[in-house]
């Protein structure tokens, strides 16, 4: 019996996947309309003006040879108003620039479960822009705008209230912020490359237990900035080039309980800054040649920062105040002048990783004229001799000999 | 005049101190080169030999050369032969043989072991800081009849550009950090050789540093092209002044 219903549920099956193929002639609108849900929509190549694609059926929109989608640099390109849609290798170029509507090359609102992937965005608003969206994937696509031209600029990846995202090997470049999240919980950015935007490379607030890895960002003029978030995982990601009075390789303010893993920072004017961070777990990363490896705020607290390799920074450590609550045991810091007697492989005298001179100049930047002088070595070494003015506190108690492996 | 410049490169060069100078430069340079294996490191002491030691050396061993070689030059000044080009000779003879020395010392083992742009500003540096210590060094010594003054004041010029100065700019830096000093900050960098040639390596050695706060002025001057450009007539305007002022004073000198 039990055989038979089976076999009837089998035969049943394919009922189901009725599911049509329509191949676009003209016009991408009209064929959408036409369509089911669950049908594929296969869209040849050629250039479409569609004025505002609305997608408010599951359907899987397929681009066969690269199809490009131009807004005429007025409308939003593609609306995406249902759940389960799929969005395939497509061109999407000349979105609509406005001071007062967030106009997008791709918009999400209020959908679960939509695929983006591998797409090509050029001289998008905003590139592609979710709001109240939750499990969505946004894969393999290129965004690329023209920021640098304009004043008005909007954000590359923009996700706004939205709840297990999945970012995976996008490239954004010449936008505002590259990434930028705001209330997105849960999701997974893995394996981007942000590059060359206007401000921040990767930008959140109130985004919390979300997963970075794998991910490269460079050259932004303001680097990263993340704020008031808990349970931040980054792991293996690389912030190299960001220079300026106000770039950070990575700026964290207001975060709680998150960890920074096996991540590159490499030639930024700073490498981390935190600020009022609590319970941030800083291990495994390599630091080198960057103004200042990190900057401590006397606002942060319980923060361990432990076994990372600090090569060729200008400054190791600078801080603000005399308050010292975080922890800087057994990292590897290559101005390290002590011995090791026992053999043990960690230095028998603590390393002092602030120096007088990364005190003067976060008081008085002019004086780094004199960086390097006689004068200024001299008053360095007398510092280390007697502190007085740098936090006695800040002291790495074992540091390593030899750089670690990372 | 090549004739004298060939006779004072080769008496300085027969000199045990210059040949021992050049020696404890190669193996200082070979040492920070070979032993340290981060290249920074290397880079960083050597600047502090480049922008010390060297000054140091240059002023007082022409100093002395100039004061031991008073009587050739009084015989030389008996022939029919015009001052300034006897000065002259002097000069560029010292010169050259400090310059030997130092690309022996430091330039040889820098291009060999490092090789970056880094590495070669930094030997050009050195080369023109030992060209302006031993312009003053002349200058000094003929301004002074006296040895003893003229090795006391080819001492104290040196501890004025290396030490003095920068203690002075420390102080108006502070005296004045609520102002906007940023430009000031370059004029007084520009003043001072050791500090210009300091400034020169500085931006490309902490080139990340620089480029926050103030550095920022100073990366868009020095660092453009036209801003290296000035810094390197500011370096030749500082060969330049102290050798033509010890000419005319040479010139009207009574022996």
């Amino acid at each position: 019996m039990e055989r038979a219903i089976s076999i009837i549920l089998l035969w049943l099956l394919p009922l189901h996947a009725w599911a049509r193929v329509w191949t676009v002639k003209a016009s991408v609108k009209t064929t959408l309309q036409q369509a089911a849900t669950g049908d594929t929509v296969i869209v040849p190549a050629g250039v479409y003006y569609e004025k505002g694609l609305v997608i408010d059926k599951a359907v899987y929109l397929k681009g066969v040879g690269k199809p490009v989608l131009d807004g005429e640099s007025k409308y939003e390109v593609v609306l995406i108003l249902a759940s389960h849609v799929t969005l395939e290798g497509f061109v999407i170029r000349h979105s609509g620039f406005s001071d007062w509507k967030d106009l997008a090359g791709i918009k999400l609102g209020n959908v679960r479960h939509v695929t983006i992937k591998n797409n090509i965005l050029e001289e998008t608003f905003f590139g592609i822009y979710c709001q109240q969206s939750d499990s969505c994937v946004i894969a393999g696509n290129i965004l690329r705008s023209n920021a640098s031209q304009r004043v008005q600029s909007g954000n590359g990846i923009h996700c706004w209230h939205c709840d297990n995202m999945q970012l995976t090997g996008n490239t954004v470049t010449q936008h505002r912020d590259g990434i930028y999240f705001e209330f997105v919980t849960n999701s997974l950015i893995k394996g981007n490359r942000s590059f060359r935007n206007v401000r921040y490379g990767l930008h959140f607030m109130f985004s919390h237990n979300d997963h970075y890895e794998d991910n490269i960002f460079e050259h932004n003029e303001a680097g990263v900035s993340v704020m008031f978030s808990h349970g931040v995982d980054m792991k293996r990601n690389r912030f190299a080039g960001n220079q300026g009075g106000g770039a950070y390789g990575i700026l964290l303010k207001e975060i709680t309980d998150s960890r920074m893993e096996q991540s590159h920072f490499e030639d930024n004017t700073v490498g981390i800054y935190m600020e009022g961070t609590t319970r941030v777990q800083v291990t495994a990363n390599v630091f080198k040649t960057n103004g200042w490896a990190m900057k401590v705020q006397a606002s942060c607290s319980e923060n361990r920062i432990t076994h990372n390799n600090f090569f060729g920074n200008t400054f190791d450590v600078a801080t603000n105040g005399s308050l010292v609550l975080n922890n800087f045991d057994n990292n590897y810091w290559d101005k390290y002048e002590g011995y090791d007697l026992n053999r043990d492989g960690k230095g028998d005298v603590p390393y002092h990783p602030v120096s007088l001179y990364a005190m003067v100049a976060d008081k008085n930047p002019a004086v780094m004229m004199l960086y390097h002088s006689f004068m200024v070595s001299l008053l360095d070494r007398t510092e280390k001799v007697m502190p007085g003015i740098t936090p006695v506190n800040l002291v790495d108690r074992a540091p390593f000999m030899k750089p670690l492996a990372l | 005049m090549k004739k004298i410049i060939k006779y004072v490169v080769l008496d300085i060069l027969r000199n045990r101190i210059l040949v021992s100078y050049t020696v404890l430069l190669l193996v200082v340079s070979m040492l920070l080169l070979c032993l340290t294996d981060n290249g920074t490191k290397a880079l960083l002491s050597l600047l502090n030999i480049v922008l010390i030691v060297l000054p140091l050396v240059s002023i007082i061993f022409s100093t002395i050369y100039y004061y031991n070689a008073s009587a050739f030059i009084e015989l030389l000044v008996c022939q029919p032969l015009r001052r300034t080009k006897i000065l002259l000779s002097v000069y560029v003879g010292l010169a050259l043989s400090l310059l030997i020395a130092f690309c022996v010392g430091v330039g040889v083992p820098l291009l060999i072991f490092d090789g970056s742009i880094t590495a070669v500003l930094l030997i050009v540096v050195g080369m023109a800081l030992t060209v302006i210590f031993s312009a003053l060094a002349i200058l000094g010594s003929v301004i002074m009849r006296d040895k003893a003054r003229g090795i006391g004041v080819a001492i104290l010029s040196w501890f004025y550009f290396s030490l003095l100065y920068d203690g002075l700019v420390l102080f108006l830096l502070f005296q004045f950090s609520d102002y906007p000093l940023e430009k000031p900050a370059v004029v007084m960098g520009a003043l001072n050789p050791i500090d210009l040639g300091r400034i020169i390596v500085l931006l490309r050695l902490d080139s990340a540093a620089m480029m926050g706060y103030t550095g920022a002025v100073f990366a868009s001057f020095f660092g453009s092209v036209g801003g290296m450009l000035t810094a390197f007539v500011l370096l030749l305007i500082w060969m330049g002044w102290p050798l033509c002022w010890a000419l005319r004073r040479f010139n009207r000198k009574d022996l």
